[in-house]
């Protein structure tokens, strides 16, 4: 049926086409199913988002790199320099973890007002709306691997190798990071075209999270003992994001592959000593909590995007 | 013949805000600040289209043909009902919505096809059509900022004709760009029709409908009021618009002074083409008044064929019961029946008497000619 000549005068048989539903309540499946069908939009719009953030620069997607490397820079100056927390490689430290921070808060702060802000084309256009918090999330996710490529060119100069044999849970942290981010950003999108207050409080609750998380300290020689003292070490494992940048500095940062409890090296008191198989059965489990996440998150868009064109 | 549209129950409220209270302080601070009041944009929708089918959807401003149309393409979730599609469908809201202005007419083709639901390599071999058809070939890879309004929305159009939809859905957007590229769209659209493709038209413009459209809907406050062929369903739509406007303009209508009825001398309303009819309007007054007479002759199919104020001659009434005529001298119109709506204006030109369909002229003509009115063409060598 897509080969027709435009001039042809034939009657086209739809009686076979599939019968698309448009009513109050789109179940999960069906939504899932409406998403997978439009990768293509999700790349298109990635694609443009990020051509449209660098067009007319000169230096172009360099300047993706360059907050980044500021940040860190003048971390590693405040806290390795000046305040001399005598963390070794601390500059390699705070590069593994902020790869992850960067990564979740690139897609959460961009896709928090991307509905509102691309109304026009809520308002008129008919597309899953998921998308436009995705594709944002998905520009995220590129410039997360143009870091790991600068990351893995800094190990090579500095000469450090990644924990090789821990390498393999690396996909299982990015997936769940992946969906966590997604997540985030799908329920973000949608609250804020309720209250529009959202975009400013996620920029200072995204500061707090940031320091709720083991990026720029470690979070086994700081309280870890006080928090084990009182029993409640768990709280601090309740921020998800906290065991996928603690994988990802176990795997670039620590680079012995010693697989025990037990690994002569200063650098072990910076990051908690579990075995690979801890790492792997914590991080399996986060993935699968993240995906139920996921699904309810879609669930919540679901929910509120009923009304959005009349609230935009 | 296939069902390609099935719009079954549809309804669609929407909550209006009496007080927005938008930012978290306002809802935190006065949470139940601000009353709701519930509007029904459409009440219970119920009509299908078929396969090869051009439907007009008409109504005037807020009768919800907007909102039908928003949620027959998904854009809008209905409250309740549901709206079952076959095949796929490509809808032109507002031209050029999703274009990202940064981005270049080339690049803008192809995030468009995609959000339209068509694939990259489907929108690669009809790209040269795309942009044949938009006739903006220079500036193909131009930002699309720079295009002129004609540009921009003669490249939206483009697309939405050329990615080969099943269902095409138009609201009020064939009024762009100038005559000829409008011209080109409207022989699109019967190329459409005539490959046996289905057309939903959102309209203001009645002899569009007409000349588009197999059957037309009206909408009247979200409530369907017609559903059937062309002709029928634009004389309910000109009632129901006529009937608002007085509405608006009843502060000018004058219960003083009331029009009865309209006869004619012998009392018959049959007339042949090219002869003359005289009518008395009827009219009682409760002061005497001096205004102007109007009058307007209409098809049954909702064509205003004249709106005349008789040379603007006065009209002095005189309290009590008064009789105006009217001459008409020649009536050069062809078979059919037409109405007539009478009425007397203020010196500003506001209604303060008017009488909706006050007479039906039946006219009966025996010459060669077709349409609505004659010339009496001749030819000379």
């Amino acid at each position: 049926m897509n080969n027709e000549s435009s001039t042809g005068v034939e009657r086209r048989s739809l009686d076979d086409a599939p019968v698309r539903v448009v009513s109050a309540r789109v179940n999960l499946g069906t939504r899932l199913r409406n998403l997978l069908s439009r990768r293509e939009l999700l790349t298109s719009l990635i694609s443009s988002d990020i051509r449209i953030k660098y067009k007319g620069s000169a230096l172009g997607l360099f300047w993706s790199m360059l907050s980044p490397a500021l940040t860190l820079g003048i971390y590693y100056l405040v806290f390795s320099v000046i305040t001399k927390n005598g963390y070794p490689d601390f500059a390699l430290y705070l590069f593994s973890g902020l790869v992850v921070w960067n990564m979740f808060f690139n897609s959460v702060i961009s896709a928090t007002g991307v509905i509102v802000d691309r109304a026009g084309l809520v308002k008129k256009v008919s597309f899953p709306r998921e998308i436009l918090p995705l594709a944002n999330v998905g520009a995220a996710v590129i410039y997360f691997f143009i870091q790991l490529g600068v990351l893995c060119l800094f190990l090579l100069v500095l000469g450090h190798s990644p924990a090789w044999s821990f390498l393999w849970i690396l996909p299982i942290s990015f997936a769940a990071l992946y969906l966590l981010a997604a997540s985030v950003s799908i329920v973000m999108s949608a609250i804020t075209v309720y209250m529009r207050d959202m975009r400013h409080l996620m920029e200072v609750l995204l500061q707090l999270w940031f320091w709720l998380s083991p990026v720029v300290y470690s979070y086994e020689n700081t309280i870890s003992l006080r928090l084990h003292a009182h029993g409640i070490a768990w709280v601090y494992f309740l921020n998800p994001i906290t065991l996928i940048i603690m994988t990802f500095q176990r795997i670039f940062y620590v680079s012995t592959n010693v697989n025990s409890t037990q690994i002569p090296h200063p650098v072990l008191h910076i990051l908690p000593s579990w075995p690979m198989s801890t790492y792997f059965y914590l991080n399996a489990s986060l993935l699968g909590l993240m995906a139920i996440i996921f699904l309810i998150s879609l669930t919540i868009f679901g929910r509120l995007e009923g009304n959005f064109e009349s609230e935009l | 013949m296939t069902t390609v549209i099935e719009v079954e129950g549809v309804s669609k409220q929407f909550k209006i805000h009496h007080e927005r209270s938008q930012t978290l302080k306002e809802r935190l601070l006065h949470p139940k600040s601000g009353s709701t009041e519930v509007f029904h944009a459409l009440s219970d929708m119920n009509f299908e289209v078929s396969s090869g089918e051009t439907v007009g959807i008409v109504g005037h401003n807020g009768s919800g043909k907007s909102t039908l149309l928003k949620c027959i393409c998904g854009v809008l979730q209905p409250t309740s009902g549901q709206i079952r599609l076959r095949g796929s469908l490509a809808a032109l809201l507002e031209l050029g919505a999703g274009f990202q202005t940064e981005l270049s007419g080339r690049d803008n083709v192809y995030l468009y096809g995609a959000m339209l639901g068509f694939s990259r390599k489907r929108v690669d071999g009809i790209f040269d059509d795309i942009v044949d058809f938009s006739e903006i070939e220079h500036f193909i890879d131009t930002q699309v900022k720079f295009y002129s309004s004609g540009m921009y929305v003669r490249l939206a159009f483009a697309v939405a004709v050329n990615v080969d939809p099943d269902i095409l859905v138009v609201d009020e957007v064939l009024a762009v760009g100038d005559e000829r590229f409008q011209a080109k769209c409207t022989d699109r659209i019967r190329t459409f029709q005539e490959e046996g493709r289905s057309i939903l038209l959102v309209t203001h413009q009645a002899d569009q409908v007409r000349s588009l459209c197999d059957r037309a809907i009206v909408l009247d406050g979200g409530l369907m009021v017609a559903n059937g062929p062309v002709q029928e369903s634009l004389r309910i739509f000109r009632e129901h618009l006529l009937e608002d406007a007085v509405e608006l303009d009843r502060t000018g209508l004058r219960a003083e002074i009331s029009i009865d009825s309209v006869t004619t001398p012998s009392g018959s309303f049959d007339v042949r083409s090219g002869a003359g009819i005289h009518l008395d309007v009827n009219m009682t007054s409760h002061l005497a008044y001096s205004g102007n007479f109007m009058m307007e002759i209409f098809t049954r199919g909702g064509l205003l064929i004249s709106r005349s104020d008789a040379q603007g001659s006065p009209v002095n009434l005189k309290p009590g019961p008064n009789r105006v005529g009217i001459d008409l001298a020649q009536i050069p119109l062809l078979d059919g029946v037409y109405d007539v709506n009478v009425g007397i204006v203020d010196h500003h030109g506001t209604v303060i008497a008017w009488r909706e369909q006050a007479a039906s002229i039946q006219v009966t003509y025996n010459g060669r000619e077709g349409g609505i009115v004659e010339l009496g063409a001749s030819v000379s060598q």
